[in-house]
C-alpha cells in the first residue's frame, strides 16, 4: 500500500515526464552508439585545453535554452500564454550589444565601450521590448501569442535596422569568453551563466513572493486583484524578467561568433523554449509552475537536438524528427491519456490482488 | 452614413469589428490613390493584389474557422511548403498528372487537419502545441522530400499556371495606348469560391453556428447540446482541407517547390484574421473581414514598396505596426463597448 | 456495507408506477478521493414539482449532472417513461433527446450569440439555419413569457436575470418530460421569481415533471409538491410537502436536531455606541464607475450593519466602492476620523478593511492554489513582495485557521477548488480574518452554501463584533440579516433610500422600505 503511494507520488511529480524522456534518450544513445557519451579534453583554437563531446555540446547549447525557459515559465504562469518573440528579441539584444561595442565603426580595432556597459544597454533594450509585450498583454488584454506576434514579425527587421544592416565583427578575444571558454576552465561558459541564472531565480523564488503572486494572477486574476495584487503589473514584470533572460542569451549568442546574422540568430528558439516549458509539465494555460521541471525540459530538448545531429540529420530536417518526439511526449503527458493509463494500471492491479 | 444611426451597442461584436476593418481598408486604398497616385487607380493593380494573395486568403479562411472555434493552427505555412514540394517532385520526377497532384495536395492538408484535430479535440491538448509540432513536422519533411528548390517544368501544369481569367470591362490602355484586358489567375477564382462557401457555412449552417458557440463558451455549448469535441475536430479538419487547397493555389502561383516557401505564412494568416476582426479568444469573427484583412495587409505592403522603402526590414516593421494598430483598436473598442 | 439487490427492469411493476416519468436507482459516483453518490434513488412523477434538498456537498449537483450526462455514473440505472430498458445518457445531448431539459445554476448560454440562437442552437434538425424562422419563433416565446429581450440582441447585452430567464425559456420550449432547475432563482428578483413560479405551475398542469434545486426554503414550500432530501451523498428520504414541516426538513438536511437557529437570537445584543469614538469608517458622497448614485455611509466600532435591497439595487456596488474594487470617481472616506484615499483594494486593505466578495468562484478563491496559499494570500500581499512567510510559518497559520473555523479539507495542501462551497467560503473568511481587519465586509457570505455553515458564519460575525470588529453583512435572506445586523441600509435602484435601526428592524418594515412604501430618508 505504502509502496504504491510512493510510486504514484513519483509518477505525479512534474519532473517525472522530462526525466523519463531524458532516460529514454540516454538509453537510446547507449544502445545506438555509446560513443555519444565520450568526452575528450583537447586544445581548442585559442590553445586552451577544453572538454568536447556531445554531452558538452548539450550543456553548452542547452544552457541558452534553459535561461530562456526560466523567463518563459514565468510569462506562461502569469499570462497564460507564451512569448513567441524571444528569438527576434535575442536578435535585437545581440544587435544592440554589438552596436554599443562597435560604435559607428562596424569593425573596430578596440571596443568602443566596456562589455558590461554594452550588456546593460542591451539588457535595458530587451527589458523595454519585454515591457512593450507585457503592456499589450496586460493593459490591452491581447492574448500573449498574438501580442508577441508583433515583435516576432518586426524583431529581426529592427535588429538589422539597429546596425544599418551591416554585420559588425568584434576582434577582441575576451568577448568570446561568454559564449565559449574562459582560459583555464575546460567547461563552456554558458553553462556557468545558466547556473548563475538558476541560482538567482531560485533565490528570488525563495525570498520573495514572486511565485505566489504570479500563480495567483495566472489562476484567477479577478480574485488576485481583490486581494490587493495588481495583475497587470505582475504580468508586465514577468515579461520584463523574460527580457533579462533574452539579453543574457543575446550576449552568449553574439559572443559565440563575435558577430551576428540577423535572420539566423536564435532561429526557432522560441519554439524550443515553449516546448521546454510544456515538457516540464507546466500548464500552458498558466497558473502553477515548476521551474526546475522547465529547466530540465530545456536540457532534454537540447539532448534531443544533439542526438539528431549526431545521426547526421540535416539541420533543416531536424524539426520533423523533433516534432514527432514532441507529439509523443505531449500525448503521453496529456491528462486524458494519463487518466486512461492509471485506470489501466489500477485495473490490472485489482486483477492481481484477486 | 447609415452606420452612424446604429449605436455601438446594437452591433454584434462580429459586425462591429468587420465594419472597422472594411472602413480602414477603403480609407487606406483611397489614401494610396491620393498620395501615391498612378498605379493604384488601375484595376489591374487591385487584381494583382488578389493574384499575389489568393493562397493567403484561403489559408486565412481556414485559420478564421479555427480561431472562431477558440483554437489556433500555426501549421498552415509549413503544410503549404510541404504541398508545393511534394507536388513539384511528383510532377517533375515521377511524371505525374496535374489532377493527381491536386489530390495529393488535398490529401496532405486533410491528413494534417485530421491528425491535429484529433489530438486537440479528443485528447484535449493545447492547439498551439499540437500545430506547432505540425509546423515543425511539415517544414522538416519538406527538406527530407527534396532539399533543393526547383521550378516545375511539367507542361500541363505550366499551362494551368498561365491560365488567366479575363475580367470584362476592367481593362485599361497601356503606355502605348493598346487596350489590355484585366485578368486574375485561377487561384483567385478558387479563393473567391472558398470565401463564399465559408461565409455561407458560418452564417447559415448549424455547423457554422456551433463554431461560434464553442468559441464563445465551450462549457455552455456542451450544456446546450452541442458536440463540442466533434465541432473542434471538424474546424481543424476544415482548416487542414483549406490549407490543402491554399497550398495548391500557392503552388500554382509560384510554380516551384522549395523548403523556404510560405515562410511566415501562418503568421500572415493569423494577422489577416485578426485584422479582419476575428478574436483570438474565439466566438467572434467573419470571413468577409478576413478577406479584407488579407487585402489590407497586401495593400500596406504595396504602399510601402511603392514609397521606395524596399529595404527588407521595412516590410516586417510595417506589417508589425499594422498588426499592433489593429490589436489595440480591437482591444480599445471592445473595452469601451463593455462599459457602454 | 451489505450489497443491495437491484431489481432488474422486468421485475419492476410499471403498472403501479404509471405516473412515474423518471426513476434513478442505486446510483453510485466517485471522484478521486470523494464518494459523491452512494446508492441514491430518486423518483419523479408526472406533473409534480419535486424539490431536491441537501447541504452543499450532499450530492445534489452530482446527481443532476449524472442525470444530464455531464458525468458518467459508476453504477446504477436510470429509467425514463416511454423508454425501453435503462436509458443510456452519455452526454447532455443524449439527455436532451430523451426529453430532459436543464437550467443550471450558472448561466450556460453563449454570450457571443444572439438571444434567438441561444434558444435554438443544438436542437434544430437539419444542416441549415433559417434566421427568419428562428427569430420569429423566439419572438413568440419571449413575448409569451414576458421576457424583455429582442431575438437579435446579443446575449451578453442582456442583464443576468434576463439571461437566466432565456435559459429557462429554452428549456421550457423543448417540450421536455423532465425539467431540471438547478438553483435558477439565485440571480432573480422577487417579481422574476414569481414569474418563474407561474411558469412552473403552468408546466405542472401540462404534466411535466420538474426537479427544483434551491437553497431557499420559502420557495420550496411555495411551489413544491414533494421533497427528496440528500445528505453526504446518500438518500435521506422522500416526503410529501405537507408531511415535512420546515424545522424537520432542516434537521433532516443537517442530520441533527436543530436548535442553533434559536440560539443565535439570544446571542444578539443591543448595540450601544461608545461615546466620543469616531466611526471606524465614514464615507461621504462616495461614488464609483459601477453606476451607483453617491452615498454617505458610516460604521462604528463593534457594529454589525447590513445593506439590503433587491438584487441589482446596488448593495454590492456600494461595498465594492468602499473597498476600492470598482474605480472610485468621487467622495471622501475617513477612517477613525482621519481622511484616507482608497483607490484600489490594496489601499483599503492597508487601512484595515477586508472584503469577502459576492462571487466566490470568480472573485474569491484561487482555484488551483492550496488551501494554505489561499489563506495567507491577502496577508502576504500586505506584507509585501520581499517578505514571504516561510513554509513552516505558512503551515502553522493554515493549520490554525483550519482548526479555528473547522474547515473540512484533506490537508492544507489540497487545492481549494476541490473543497465544497461552504468550506471554500470558510477559507476565504480565514484569509481575511488573518489580515486582522478593523472592518470586515461580507458580501453574500452565505450564498450557495449549506445551512450548517450559514449558521456558523452568522455566529462568527456576532462573535467578531463583540470582540470589537466592525462588520458589514449582506445577504439575500432577510432573516439572516435581521438576526445579525443592528442597522440596515436599504437600497433601491442604485440609491440609498433608508436606514433602519432598533424597532424598525422587522420583516414588514424592511419590505416596505425596499418597495418604497414610505419614504423616510
Amino acid at each position: 500500500m505504502k509502496k504504491d503511494s510512493i510510486l504514484m507520488r513519483i509518477v505525479r511529480n512534474q519532473c517525472f515526464i522530462p526525466l523519463i524522456a531524458l532516460l529514454l534518450l540516454v538509453v537510446f544513445n547507449l544502445v545506438a552508439d555509446p560513443g555519444f557519451f565520450k568526452i575528450t579534453l583537447a586544445d581548442n583554437s585559442a590553445g586552451n585545453p577544453v572538454l568536447s563531446g556531445f554531452l558538452v555540446t548539450i550543456l553548452d547549447s542547452g544552457s541558452e535554452l534553459a535561461i530562456l525557459a526560466i523567463g518563459m515559465t514565468l510569462v506562461t504562469a502569469a499570462s497564460g500564454g507564451q512569448d513567441i518573440s524571444v528569438g527576434a528579441a535575442v536578435a535585437i539584444a545581440g544587435s544592440v550589444l554589438l552596436r554599443v561595442l562597435c560604435g559607428s565603426n562596424s569593425r573596430p580595432e578596440t571596443l568602443q565601450a566596456p562589455i558590461i556597459v554594452a550588456f546593460l544597454v542591451s539588457c535595458l533594450v530587451a527589458m523595454l521590448f519585454g515591457a512593450f509585450n507585457g503592456v499589450l498583454v496586460a493593459y490591452f488584454n491581447i492574448q500573449p501569442m498574438i501580442a508577441t506576434l508583433i515583435l516576432y514579425t518586426a524583431g529581426r527587421s529592427i535588429a538589422a535596422w539597429v546596425n544599418n544592416n551591416e554585420l559588425p565583427v568584434i576582434s577582441e578575444p575576451s568577448f568570446k569568453y561568454f559564449g565559449e571558454f574562459i582560459p583555464g576552465i575546460p567547461i563552456p561558459t554558458p553553462f556557468f551563466i545558466a547556473v548563475a541564472c538558476m541560482i538567482i531565480i531560485a533565490l528570488v523564488l525563495r525570498f520573495t513572493n514572486l511565485r505566489l503572486y504570479t500563480e495567483a494572477v495566472g489562476i484567477n486574476q479577478s480574485s488576485a486583484r481583490l486581494n490587493g495584487l495588481n495583475p497587470a503589473m505582475i504580468k508586465v514584470l514577468s515579461f520584463v524578467i523574460l527580457g533579462v533572460c533574452v539579453a543574457v542569451v543575446g550576449l552568449i549568442k553574439v559572443s559565440r561568433i563575435s558577430t551576428i546574422n540577423y535572420s539566423v540568430i536564435a532561429k526557432d528558439i522560441e519554439m524550443d523554449a515553449i516546448l521546454a516549458v510544456a515538457l516540464g509539465g507546466n500548464a500552458l494555460s498558466g497558473g502553477k509552475f515548476n521551474m526546475a521541471a522547465s529547466v530540465i525540459g530545456a536540457y532534454v530538448i537540447q539532448f534531443l537536438t544533439t542526438t539528431l545531429y549526431k545521426f547526421h540529420v540535416q539541420s533543416d530536417a531536424l524539426p520533423a524528427y523533433k516534432a514527432v518526439v514532441v507529439i509523443v511526449l505531449v500525448v503521453v503527458s496529456a491528462p486524458k491519456v494519463r487518466e486512461w493509463f492509471s485506470g489501466l494500471t489500477r485495473r490490472s492491479m485489482k486483477k492481481e490482488v484477486a | 452614413m447609415q452606420k452612424k444611426k446604429i449605436s455601438l451597442k446594437d452591433l454584434t461584436d462580429t459586425n462591429l469589428l468587420l465594419t472597422i476593418t472594411i472602413v480602414v481598408f477603403f480609407l487606406m486604398y483611397i489614401g494610396a490613390i491620393l498620395f501615391q497616385g498612378g498605379g493604384f487607380t488601375k484595376p489591374q493593380t487591385f487584381f494583382n493584389l488578389l493574384n499575389a494573395n489568393a493562397a493567403l486568403v484561403i489559408l486565412s479562411c481556414g485559420l478564421s474557422l479555427v480561431m472562431i472555434t477558440g483554437g489556433i493552427d500555426i501549421s498552415v505555412g509549413g503544410v503549404t511548403a510541404l504541398i508545393s514540394m511534394c507536388c513539384a517532385v511528383y510532377l517533375d520526377f515521377h511524371g505525374g498528372n496535374v489532377f493527381t497532384s491536386l489530390l495529393i495536395a488535398l490529401g496532405i492538408g486533410l491528413a494534417f487537419g485530421i491528425f491535429q484535430g484529433a489530438l486537440v479535440a479528443y485528447l484535449d491538448i493545447q492547439p498551439f502545441i499540437v500545430t506547432l509540432a505540425g509546423m515543425f513536422f511539415a517544414r522538416g519533411l519538406t527538406t527530407i522530400v527534396n532539399t533543393k528548390p526547383f521550378n516545375v517544368a511539367n507542361k500541363a501544369f505550366t499551362d494551368l499556371k498561365m491560365t488567366r481569367v479575363i475580367v470584362p470591362g476592367m481593362g485599361a490602355p497601356n503606355r502605348r495606348g493598346v487596350y489590355v484586358d484585366a485578368y486574375v489567375e485561377l487561384g483567385v477564382v478558387v479563393a473567391i469560391l472558398v470565401v463564399v462557401a465559408m461565409f455561407v457555412l458560418l452564417r447559415w449552417t448549424k455547423l457554422g453556428r456551433s463554431f461560434y458557440a464553442v468559441g464563445g463558451n465551450a462549457q455552455s455549448a456542451l450544456m446546450l447540446g452541442i458536440n463540442v469535441k466533434r465541432t473542434r475536430f471538424i474546424s481543424h479538419v476544415l482548416c487542414g482541407l483549406l490549407a490543402g487547397i491554399g497550398g495548391y493555389v500557392y503552388f500554382l502561383h509560384v510554380g516551384s517547390g522549395s523548403a523556404a516557401h510560405a515562410t511566415g505564412a501562418e503568421m500572415d494568416a493569423i494577422a489577416s484574421s485578426i485584422i479582419g476582426g476575428t478574436m483570438l479568444t474565439g466566438g467572434v469573427g467573419n470571413i468577409v473581414g478576413t478577406f479584407f484583412g488579407v487585402l489590407s495587409l497586401g495593400t500596406i505592403q504595396n504602399i510601402v514598396s511603392s514609397a521606395g522603402l524596399d529595404e527588407a526590414w521595412w516590410s516586417g516593421i510595417t506589417r508589425a505596426v499594422m498588426l499592433c494598430l489593429f490589436l489595440v483598436i480591437q482591444s480599445v473598442v471592445m473595452a469601451r463597448k463593455k462599459k457602454a | 456495507m451489505t450489497p443491495r439487490r437491484i431489481l432488474s427492469f422486468e421485475e419492476v411493476d410499471w403498472n403501479v408506477k404509471e405516473n412515474v416519468v423518471l426513476e434513478m436507482r442505486n446510483i453510485y459516483k466517485s471522484f478521486p478521493g470523494v464518494r459523491a453518490l452512494q446508492g441514491v434513488d430518486f423518483t419523479l412523477r408526472k406533473g409534480e414539482i419535486h424539490a431536491l434538498m441537501g447541504e452543499n456537498g450532499a450530492g445534489k449537483s452530482t446527481l443532476i449532472k449524472v442525470l444530464t450526462g455531464v458525468y458518467g455514473k459508476d453504477e446504477g440505472e436510470i429509467h425514463l417513461d416511454g423508454c425501453q430498458g435503462a436509458a443510456v445518457i452519455h452526454s447532455p445531448q443524449d439527455a436532451q433527446n430523451l426529453g430532459i431539459s436543464t437550467v443550471y445554476q450558472e448561466i450556460t448560454l453563449c454570450p457571443n450569440l444572439s438571444v434567438a440562437e441561444n434558444m435554438f442552437i443544438g436542437r434544430t434538425k437539419g444542416m441549415g439555419q433559417s434566421w427568419k424562422k428562428v427569430n420569429a419563433d423566439t419572438d413568440k416565446i419571449l413575448k409569451s413569457l414576458d421576457i424583455p429581450a429582442k431575438p437579435t440582441q446579443q446575449l451578453e447585452s442582456c442583464s443576468i436575470a434576463v439571461q437566466q430567464m432565456i435559459a429557462i425559456a429554452r428549456a421550457v420550449d423543448m417540450e421536455c418530460k423532465v425539467l431540471i432547475l438547478d438553483e435558477p432563482t439565485s440571480s432573480l428578483d422577487e417579481q422574476e421569481v414569481e414569474k418563474l413560479f407561474g411558469l412552473m405551475r403552468n408546466l405542472r398542469e401540462k404534466g411535466v415533471g420538474i426537479i427544483f434545486v434551491t437553497h431557499f426554503l420559502d420557495q420550496v414550500y411555495e411551489v413544491c409538491d414533494r421533497i427528496t432530501v440528500m445528505r453526504d451523498g446518500q438518500l435521506v428520504g422522500e416526503y410529501a410537502i405537507k408531511d415535512l414541516p420546515r424545522v424537520q426538513l432542516v434537521s433532516k438536511m443537517l442530520g441533527k436536531e436543530l436548535d442553533d437557529m434559536s440560539d443565535i437570537k439570544d446571542e444578539q445584543q443591543e448595540y450601544v455606541k461608545e461615546a466620543g469614538v469616531p466611526p471606524v469608517l465614514e464615507a461621504e458622497g462616495l461614488v464609483s464607475d459601477a453606476g451607483i448614485k453617491p452615498f454617505d455611509f458610516h460604521i462604528d466600532k463593534g457594529e454589525v450593519n447590513g445593506f439590503t435591497g433587491l438584487l441589482g439595487s446596488g448593495r454590492s456596488e456600494c461595498v465594492r466602492a468602499i473597498f476600492g474594487a470598482d474605480r472610485v470617481t468621487g467622495g471622501t472616506v475617513k477612517m477613525k476620523g482621519k481622511p484616507v484615499k482608497i483607490n484600489k483594494p490594496l489601499d483599503a486593505m492597508k487601512n484595515g478593511v477586508a472584503y469577502l466578495p459576492e462571487d466566490r468562484k470568480m472573485d474569491g478563491i484561487v482555484g488551483d492554489l492550496s488551501v494554505r496559499d489561499n489563506i495567507i494570500l491577502a496577508q502576504q500581499v500586505l506584507r509585501g513582495f520581499f517578505r514571504p512567510f516561510s513554509k513552516a510559518e505558512a503551515n502553522k497559520i493554515a493549520d490554525e485557521y483550519i482548526k479555528l473555523l473547522s474547515i473540512k479539507t484533506a490537508s492544507a495542501d489540497t487545492p481549494i477548488k476541490s473543497l465544497s462551497g461552504g468550506n471554500q467560503q470558510k477559507v476565504i473568511l480565514a484569509r481575511w480574518l488573518f489580515t486582522h481587519p478593523d472592518y470586515l465586509i461580507l458580501d453574500e457570505p452565505t450564498r450557495g452554501i449549506d445551512v450548517g455553515t450559514k449558521v456558523d458564519i452568522q455566529k462568527l460575525v456576532l462573535k467578531l463584533a463583540s470582540e470589537g470588529m466592525s462588520v458589514t453583512f449582506i445577504s439575500s435572506e432577510l432573516d439572516e440579516m435581521l438576526r445579525t445586523c443592528s442597522r440596515l441600509v436599504v437600497m433601491r435602484d442604485r440609491q440609498m433610500v433608508g436606514e433602519l435601526t432598533q424597532e424598525d428592524l422587522n420583516q414588514n418594515k424592511v419590505m416596505s422600505t425596499i418597495a418604497g412604501g414610505d419614504e423616510q430618508s
